[in-house]
């Protein structure tokens, strides 16, 4: 089976998931993204790259944070930006998923940035449009489900690139609920691609997935073990309906054992740098004083998420 | 009735361990001699089965013909083409139709409908509970004079321990055979896959080995403290086989099924989110299958079926998780069989064992399944050598969805007769 990211000549078609991406692919993003970062402080934002063309912003599911970046993102690729906001998942009957896609492909759509609550909806749609011989729209997923969050991912590597350059001599720690995170899926996928030598994750039993192993991965249940001699802290936002029930018993009780404090930080190597997809949950999964503090580097993760963002949808625009 | 003449076939009857080339002689819808032809008879018809095999009927333990209630999703005449085109002649209709088969009413109407399409037959599993809600018993022996041949609930366990021991016990009472699938409820909900790596990987939920095992915990010991006869259906794991044998060497009477797409898939195959591999119990782990078709080889899995469901486009053009559970399987239960006791290295009669005669066992058919002399005359004459081409335009079922798509299997079936009555040529 053909990884259905890529095109007949290998080049990226859609961008579904970095489980599988070629580390030559993911590279070029990073290397694509880099100059982009400069066009944020220019007068005039703007590039042309993708003028004239249609990027429709398909949210099925609530989102402020992504859904801006890309609409950011696109704009200053000089493309015109559509958002919908689809908030009633498709098994709720009303239209199918596939229904709408071909509604929005006949408005002249060229790409869809797909946010989902379904594991393996934007694939479904990418399928979709090579089955219908549209292999001119591209898809680019913006989350679905526990399965990936790619730009997310990639954004996530470019941030560990600016600070630390090289990936092959890293320790870098995941830490919380790994079992419903397609954030860190996509960051253990594009981490061992990179060649990072030790990722690990660092969470209770209940909230890391069976075989995490099997990803690349060491387990670790014990923070302060964890978190050891790491270069990188990668925090992972913990829902609020999974803090009080089956999973865990308590945030509190979360947040003693696996919240991120100056103290725990303290164990890794002093230059590590502590990273959060967002919204992050003070005093839940990491104390305020390490969000602040000089370690953090969750602001210029949302900077260059725009940047990755640009290079992720200019490539596609160009393939 | 015609009297046929089936000549120059290699007759393969497992339960009568014949298997080699002699003529089938049948009348009145019956098989009246093999080899010899019985005095006077006068074929008014003669297949040349030259180079094909001639087996018993294929007798199928899950077959969902849809009706009532999913009509969208297959009708009795889809499907009973279906089932003639795969050489499926005797079905066992799970009773998870909408409404549930839990009323002698709604059977017998089944019963008439098929009856009168004049093609498989079809042996109705009544719902163990009133709308298989698992709280009030269904009238079973009531059932039972409608045509039930045993009580289940389908793909929805009873979450009630107590209201699914009183079901057992009553069901004992009568000698009944209670067929369950091993699903504990709340280990099985929201979950879609097996709980393994590729779950992990794809991030959808997972449904355990445990949810199999714990359930088959509870069933093994109720049916033992209750004596009720239970039959365990769609095994999926290399555990829940071994609590079954564990079960047998204590002398329990159990027996047990698996489907084709259990003994050839396995979760790896779900790909990139295929939701045509999204079914119930999930493919599990490629350790769970060898296990399960080791175990079919053995014997230690009574029989094989097709666990047809019929789902339409709608149902699996969705992500996978959305997607509708469920394949087409009755023109592919011969195909399936053929390539799994090819690859297990059993003989032919081994292999069409386990959905003719063995299977025949289970639903407590004693006329067909075989082919001695005054049995049904329900056959099918197919070639083993033949390789089709699984596409969506030569499947006859309404329900185009199955994972073995663009496969080529061994197995063309060339006709298939019902009560000596030739209902396909193919």
């Amino acid at each position: 089976m053909r990884n259905p990211q890529l095109n007949k000549h290998g080049e990226l078609q859609h961008l579904l998931t970095l489980d599988g991406l070629p580390r030559e692919i993911i590279n070029t993003i990073l290397d694509t993204a880099a100059p982009f970062t400069e066009v944020a402080e220019r007068e005039v934002k703007k590039l042309p790259l993708l003028r004239g063309k249609s990027v429709f912003n398909l949210f099925f599911e609530n989102s402020t944070r992504t859904r801006t970046t890309f609409e950011i993102a696109a704009k200053r690729l000089s493309a015109d930006v559509v958002n919908l906001n689809i908030n009633t998942s498709s098994a709720a009957k009303g239209e199918s998923l596939l229904d709408t896609v071909d509604n929005l492909c006949a408005m002249q759509a060229d790409m869809f940035v797909v946010r989902h609550a379904a594991s393996g909806a934007p694939m479904l749609i990418a399928q979709h449009l090579q089955a219908t011989g549209r292999e001119d729209i591209h898809v680019v997923n913006a989350g679905d489900g526990r399965h990936a969050h790619p730009t997310q991912g990639l954004l996530d590597m470019y941030t560990i690139r600016h600070f630390k350059k090289d990936f092959t001599n890293l320790t870098v720690a995941i830490v919380g609920d790994v079992l419903h995170s397609r954030v860190a899926r996509s960051q253990i996928a594009a981490l061992t691609t990179l060649g990072v030598p030790e990722v690990r994750v660092i969470g209770p039993r209940t909230l890391l997935p069976t075989a995490v192993e099997t990803l690349g991965v060491r387990v670790f249940h014990d923070m302060q073990e964890g978190l050891k001699g790491v270069d990188v802290v990668m925090m992972l936002r913990l829902q609020n309906e999974r803090m009080n029930g089956a999973l865990l018993p308590t945030p509190q009780e979360y947040y003693k054992i696996w919240g991120l404090t100056a103290d725990k930080l303290a164990l890794a190597r002093p230059d590590a740098i502590v990273m959060h997809p967002g919204p992050m949950n003070r005093g839940v999964e990491i104390d305020s004083a390490v969000a602040d503090g000089a370690q953090a580097v969750i602001l210029p993760q949302v900077t260059f998420g725009i940047a990755v963002r640009m290079a992720v949808m200019s490539m596609l625009g160009s393939n | 009735m015609k009297k046929i003449l089936i000549s120059n076939g290699r007759v393969v009857d497992p339960a009568n361990r014949i298997d080699r080339v002699q003529a089938v002689y049948v009348a009145a819808g019956k098989v009246v001699a093999l080899g010899a032809a019985p005095d006077g008879f006068e074929a008014e018809c003669t297949i040349d089965a030259a180079g094909l095999v001639v087996a018993p009927g294929f007798i199928d333990l899950a077959a969902r013909l849809r009706e009532p209630g999913f009509e969208y999703r297959a009708t009795l005449e889809s499907e009973m083409d279906a089932a003639m085109a795969g050489g499926v002649t005797s079905l066992a209709i799970p009773p998870d139709t909408d409404p549930a088969l839990d009323e002698p009413g709604l059977v017998e109407m089944l019963c008439y409908r098929a009856k009168k399409l004049n093609r498989a037959h079809v042996y109705p599993v009544g719902a163990l509970t009133l709308g298989l809600k698992g709280e009030r018993l269904s009238e079973m022996a009531e059932l039972v004079e409608a045509g039930c041949v045993a009580f289940s609930q389908a793909n929805v366990p009873v979450v009630d321990t107590t209201v699914l021991m009183r079901a057992l016990q009553y069901a004992a009472t009568f000698g009944f055979r209670v067929w369950l699938q091993p699903l504990a409820p709340f280990l099985s909900r929201g979950g879609h896959a097996h709980d393994g790596e590729v779950a992990t990987r794809l991030g959808l939920a997972g449904i355990p080995v445990a949810a199999e095992t714990v359930a088959l915990y509870t069933y093994l010991e109720l049916a033992r403290i209750t004596g009720a006869r239970l039959h365990i259906t769609r095994l999926s794991s290399a555990a829940g086989l071994a609590l079954i044998e564990q079960a047998r060497a204590e002398g329990m009477d159990v027996t047990c099924d698996v489907s084709i797409n259990h003994v050839h898939l396995c979760d790896m195959d779900i790909g990139y989110f295929n939701a045509n591999c999204h079914l119930i119990p999930p493919l599990r782990s490629q350790r769970d299958r060898e296990a399960l078709r080791r175990g079919l080889a053995e014997g230690r899995i009574d029989a094989l079926c097709s666990d047809h469901t019929p789902v339409d486009d709608d149902g699996k053009q969705t992500p996978f998780a959305e997607s509708e559970p469920g394949a087409t399987g009755l023109e592919l239960l011969l195909p399936l069989t053929l390539k799994w006791a090819e690859r297990a290295g059993l003989s032919l009669s081994t292999g069409l064992a386990r959905i003719t005669s063995d299977a025949a066992k289970i639903v407590g058919i004693t006329k067909a399944g075989h082919l001695s002399v005054g049995a049904r005359a329900d056959i099918c004459v197919f070639d083993p050598a033949a390789y089709v081409t699984i596409t969506r335009d030569n499947l006859r079922s309404q329900g185009k969805n199955t994972p073995f798509l663009g496969m080529e299997l061994p197995g063309k079936v060339r006709y298939t007769l019902v009560e000596g009555q030739v209902m396909f040529e193919g």
